[in-house]
This record gives C-alpha cells, structure tokens and sequence, in this order.
C-alpha cells in the first residue's frame, strides 16, 4: 500500500520533472549556441561550429531513415548536394531578379530542392527495404554524382556554382558577410531543424515509422502500407538534408558535385553511427566527433580516413549502439546507485586499452610515413618509422596491450552484470 | 564500322566475364549468408595489388596463384572474426561492417602503394599481338584472361552442380538448417564460401591488373557496378547474374567505343538558345554517358521489373 502510494507520487514526480528537464535540455543547448563564438571567438573555431552545426542537420536527417525508419542510405548526400546547388542558384536568382528573399530563407529553398528530388525518386527506391534499398540508394547516388558532371549548365561541370551571399537583401542590417553571422544563421537552422525532426519523432508519422522499422509485415496487418510510410520518411529526410546543404551552399558560397558524392554520403552514414542510431542526440553526438576528428586529424596524419574506418569497424563490432548506446547503458546503474561498482575495473581498464590504441596509431603511422621518413611524434616522443626500435614497440603494445586489454575487458563485462543483476532486483533495469 | 563491332563484342564478353568472375562470388555469398559484401570489390583490388607486389617478387605466374589464395586466407578470417561476431545484430550491422572494411581497405591499399596508377605490366610470355583482325592488333594478354574467366565459370558449375560440395553448398543457400541438422558444419561452409568467393575475386584482380588500371580507388569504381548487376540480374540468382554481367559488359563498352550524339545525328541546336539543360544533353556524347548507363539500368529495371532479370523473390 505505502509503496504503491509512493511510486504514484513518484511517477507524478518524474513527469513534471521529466518536462522541466526536457526544456531545460534544448534551453541549454541554445544557449550554448550562443554563448560557444563569445567563448571561442577565433576565425578558425568559429569556421568549425559551422561545420559541426551542419554536419548535426546532415546527420540528423540521416537519422530519420536509419534510426527511425530502418532505411541504410549509401547516397544520402544526392540530397544534401542537390539542396547545394538548389540554394545557390535560388541565390544567384534572387540577386539577378532583384527579389526581396533576405539569405535566412535560401536554406528552405535548399530543403525544398532536397525535398523535390526525394519526391521524384523516392517511391522507386523505398518499394523495398533492407539491403536491396542500400543498394538502390547506392546506384541512384553514383547516377546522381556521375549526371552532376554531364548536365553542366546546372551544375557546373567540375568547378561548380559560385555565388555571393552577401549580396542578398540584408535582413535587420545583418549583411551575412562575417562568419559570426554565418554561424547564427547557422545555428538557428540548427536548433530549427533539430526542434522539427525531434517533434516528427513524436508524431503518428514517426511511430509508425518505428513499427516499420521494426515489423513492417505487423504495420500491414493493422492496415498501412510501410512502402507510402518508408516514401514519406524519405521526403522528410531528403528535405532535411537539403536545408544542410543549403547551409553548406552559404558557408562556402560554392555548390559543387564533390557535395553529391558518395565521400559525403559515407562520412554522414559515419557521423550517425558511430554517434548512435537509437537515441535523438546520438547523431548529434557522432557528428560533432566526426567533424572534429576530420578537422583535426587532417593537419596530423595524411591516414585519417583510416582512423574513421577503424573506428566505425569497432563500433560496429562491439558497440551497435553506438556512443549515445554506450552512454544510455548507464542510466539504469546511475539510477540504481551501483555505478560505483563498475568504475573500478574502468579505470583498470583504461591503461592496458591506451596502451593498444598508441599501438594501432604508432603502427598505422610507421607504415604511412615509411617511405616518407617523417617522424612520428606521439604524446611528444618522437619516432622513427624507418627504425627497427619503432617497430618493435609498436609490435610490443600491439601485443601486449590487446591480450591484457582482453583480461580487463573481461573484468569490465563481469562487474557490469553484477551491477545490473542489482539495477534489475531494484527495478531499474527491464 | 563492323571493325568496332568486333572489337566491342569482344572487349564486352571479356569485361562482362570479369564481373562475373566477381558477381559470381557475391551472389553466392549473398544467397547463402544474407549478407551483401561491400568489401568484395575490395578484395578484387587486393588481388591486383598483391599481384603487382609478387609479380615483382616472385613472377606473374606464382603471383596468379598465390595472391588468391592470401586474399582468399583474408576474407576466411573475415568472415570468422567479422561477420560470424557481428551476425546476432543483424543483416544491417553485417553490412555496414563490410562497409568499414571496404573503406578501411582502401586507405590501407593506398597507404602502402600510394594513390597513383601502379606499373602493372603484362608478362612477357604473353605481350604479343594474338591476330590481327581489321588492322586492328588484339592482345594475347585479352584473350588469356578471357579463357581464365571461361576456365573458372566452367569449374564453378561443375562443382556447383556435380559434386558433393556443390550439393552442400545449394541445399544451405536454401535450407541452412537442415544441413546443420543433417551433420554438416554450415558455419565452416559459410566461411569457405566466403573465401572462395573472395579468392575468385582476388584472380579477377590479378588479371585485370595489367589490362585495366591498378589504383587505389579501383574498388570504389568498379563496387557500384556490381552491385547494379547482382540487383539487375535479381539477387540471389548465378543465372541472372551471369546474363546482367554480359549485358553490363557489352553495354558499357559499346557505349565507350560510340562517339555519337544527339547533335551528330540530328545536327546541332540553335545557338542562339543559349546553354541548357536541353543543350547539355543535345551535345553530350554516349561515351560521356558510359559511367551512368550501368545506373540507368538499374532504374529502368526497378520500374520494370523490381526482383531483377531471373530474380525470384521481392525481398
């Protein structure tokens, strides 16, 4: 009796404090938007939030076929580069035409021209589910990519539309020439966007997009077609992933058929899955990691595409769920209150791991700059690739750091069952 | 005219015996596993490429061997380590890990032999012109790798379809656990498919290497393609992807060799019209549209006829 009174207050409790920390959540996440160029106020930082902040609609919108949907696009980016060159030529037009379309509104023509494509296309391509649709998106993408190059007059040919964003009409004085003002452009489609896929999320729409995901045979036992609710899902996601590249379009003031490609279409599958597919935020997670790493790793190594692939195949393997699954694992043991049981074989398991990740780096490096003769220099100690003291380290903490890593691993796998044996008798894990 | 006709046809059977050499491979495993390897151009790139660094070690001849059977022992171990692992997340995560590998592959490939065209060169026994046929001089080296593909194709249906292991093979492409059941170890037939079918597109590499160009970037162009001709040819189908082979290969040379275009046959537009879309189209010529046409197959196949030529299934 007195434990089912107190688990009703509770469960009121946590429905009005779920929906303070629901807003608090976005209010937070638009402050950050922000205040970050007040913070980090050079050039080169504020180019990258603008990266990132399109990177986030790009991967978010992927989400809704992947996550949601269970739809595996390999030519998402046909959309995301089709929204490009809609943009600038939307630009280009409004400054020859003389219409009063201030830059704010172009990334809606970007979605639109994203959107039309994904009409057109679309109920072709999502007939069929699974591993036919991936490889249907991946023949579309090379038509699209490879036709970009023919039709030159659209597109350009190899150099692409130019355009010039600040000739626009200015809106509040605001003439889009700094990129100060290009990131709150940025960020406010962002925060737009991700407000307008998370409510899709919650709509008829979106749940029956779960179930087709899940059991599209059910969804046709209780009366919908999955093919119109998969077509619908791809609208949407085409759309989203055209206002990106309209973004892009105003970012750089160029759309050019490398937008198409399949590069593009694979660092945004990248982006979503590495950050989770399960979880809203999870691309959001994925695709400022991916940016970052990509923005970061290109001035240290020339084998950074390697690094993405590695990681991918490790999240793959051992973590589907990826790093917003990662992270949502531990609710239920924080909730618990048995977290504190797990830390320990962590923090023995941080050692050994490390160990084997400067192994993997300092060999992948050793064969990338062998010819060259750079020296590789990791954690400020410099090596030599050419030299046999290189090799055998790298060989020592291959080794040695993988069969210790396994043993801690194993630890870690011990501890959390343990943990969450006592999560589940407290009822905090289904 | 009937010079480029032969020529074509020719060119068009040996580039359509080559995909099926590695079409063969993917649809097997497809068929058996579920599962669509991205990697498998992949592998085709790592046999030419292992091909070119034991020709220069060893010799074209062992390195027609041996590199098969390393890239074969590869996807062996990728299968067993891999796919076996990844398998209890589903068809998906099986193929975004061959996904991975494909693109993990590639920068290795061009880490190690960098990003340039490598001198593969033809061997020596077999750089001679084998006929002459309208002043044209066709390559012996062509018409070997011609007879290797028939020579594969052949065996593939004789132990396919005579054999024991072919028997094996068919009844756990359709009943896998049946063939557990009655004693055989499917997990051991599936990991040697996976290698044969790896192997055999290793051999498409290592003879391909010298006629076409040994690049790190030859998997991402030729992957699609194939892709096309197992959907084309209906999946899961050795039939269908045996024709869609031969009608990409002959379709996407003579679409190579063809200068023509809208404006030779009809003459040009009128230039006061100024650049379009129209006149984009209107000058392009059917060689520029060569890349697409694999592509535009695809299309018109899934409006036409969307489980493919021999294709029996929808999903």
């Amino acid at each position: 009796m007195t434990t089912a009174a107190t688990s009703t207050t509770k469960v009121g409790a946590d429905a009005a404090g779920g929906g303070l920390r629901f807003y608090g959540v976005w209010l937070i996440g638009i402050v950050v938007l922000i205040v970050l160029p007040m913070i980090f106020s050079s050039g080169g930082s504020l180019t990258s939030f603008s990266l990132i902040g399109i990177a986030i609609v790009f991967a978010l919108s992927y989400n809704i076929l992947l996550g949601q949907t269970g739809l595996l696009s390999f030519g998402h980016a046909v959309h995301y580069g089709l929204g490009g060159f809609a943009a600038c030529h939307m630009m280009n037009a409004v400054v020859s035409h003389g219409w009063p379309i201030p830059l704010p509104f172009i990334p809606l023509f970007g979605g639109i021209g994203g959107l039309v494509f994904a009409m057109i296309i679309g109920w072709v391509m999502t007939k069929r589910a699974g591993t036919v649709f991936a490889m249907i998106s991946l023949g579309i993408g090379e038509l699209v990519a490879s036709s970009s190059l023919i039709l030159r007059s659209v597109f350009g040919g190899e150099s692409g539309i130019t355009t010039d964003r600040t000739a626009l009409p200015k809106l509040l004085g605001w003439s889009f020439g700094p990129q100060l003002q290009v990131y709150y452009l940025i960020a406010f489609w962002l925060v737009l966007s991700a407000i307008a896929m998370y409510a899709l999320t919650r709509t008829p729409l979106g749940r029956i997009s779960n179930a087709v995901r899940d059991n599209p045979e059910r969804v046709q036992f209780i009366g919908y077609d999955p093919h119109v609710v998969r077509y619908l899902a791809y609208c949407f996601a085409g759309f989203f992933a055209g206002v990106a590249g309209g973004l892009t379009a105003i970012n750089f003031e160029i759309a050019n058929s490398a937008l198409l490609g399949a590069i593009q279409s694979g660092l945004v599958l990248f982006s979503t899955f590495i950050g989770g597919t399960a979880f809203f935020f999870g691309p959001i997670l994925g695709a400022i990691l991916v940016t970052y790493l990509q923005l970061g790793l290109t001035n240290l190594t020339t084998a950074w595409q390697l690094y993405f692939g590695i990681i991918f195949i490790g999240i793959v393997m051992y973590a589907p769920g990826g790093i917003a699954g990662l992270l949502m694992m531990h609710r239920p043991l924080i909730r618990a209150g048995t977290l504190w049981t797990v830390i320990p074989s962590y923090l023995v398991a941080i050692v050994p791991t490390i160990a084997l990740a400067c192994g993997v780096i300092l060999t992948i490096e050793t064969v990338a700059r062998f010819s060259g003769g750079d020296a590789i220099n990791l954690f400020g100690i410099a090596f030599n690739p050419t030299s046999p003291v290189t090799w055998i380290a790298a060989a020592v903490l291959v080794v040695g750091g993988a069969f210790v890593a396994r043993l801690t691993w194993r630890r870690i796998a011990e501890a959390w069952d343990r943990a969450a044996t006592v999560a589940r008798d407290r009822g905090y894990l289904a | 005219m009937l010079e480029l006709i032969v020529i074509s046809t020719l060119n068009g059977v040996l580039f359509g015996m080559l995909l099926f050499l590695l079409s063969s491979g993917l649809t097997v495993i497809f068929s058996m596993m579920g599962v669509l390897n991205f990697a498998h151009a992949s592998f085709y790139m790592l046999g030419a490429f292992f091909g070119f660094q034991l020709t220069k070690w060893i010799g074209f001849w062992p390195a027609l061997v041996l590199a098969p059977l390393l890239v074969g022992a590869i996807g062996m171990a990728v299968e067993r380590y891999g796919l076996r692992n990844t398998h209890k997340h589903g068809h998906v995560a099986e193929l975004l890990l061959t996904f991975g590998l494909a693109f993990a592959i590639e920068e290795i490939v061009s880490m190690i032999w960098g990003k340039s065209p490598l001198d593969y060169r033809v061997p020596a026994l077999l750089d001679f012109p084998a006929f002459t046929i309208f002043s044209t001089n066709y390559p012996a080296y062509k018409l070997f790798m011609l007879a290797v593909s028939v020579i594969i194709f052949v065996a593939l249906l004789i132990v396919l379809k005579r054999t024991r292991v072919g028997l094996i093979v068919q009844a756990a492409l359709t009943h896998p656990h049946m063939v557990g059941h009655l004693g055989h170890n499917v997990g051991r037939v599936f990991m040697a498919v996976f290698g044969v079918g790896s192997a055999l597109a290793a051999l498409a590499g290592v003879i391909a290497g010298p006629a076409l160009v040994t690049q790190s970037d030859m998997a991402a162009a030729l992957g699609p393609i194939l892709f096309v001709v197992i959907v084309f040819g209906g999946l899961g189908s050795l039939p269908g992807a045996f024709i869609a082979s031969l009608v990409i290969g002959l379709v996407q040379t003579f679409a190579v060799a063809l200068d023509g275009s809208l404006a030779s046959a009809f003459g040009p537009l009128d230039p006061a019209a100024g650049p379009s879309v129209l006149t984009d189209i209107w000058n392009v010529t059917i060689a520029q549209v060569a890349p697409i046409v694999p592509y535009m197959l695809l299309v018109i196949i899934l409006i036409v006829r969307p489980m493919g030529l021999m294709g029996t299934r929808e999903s």
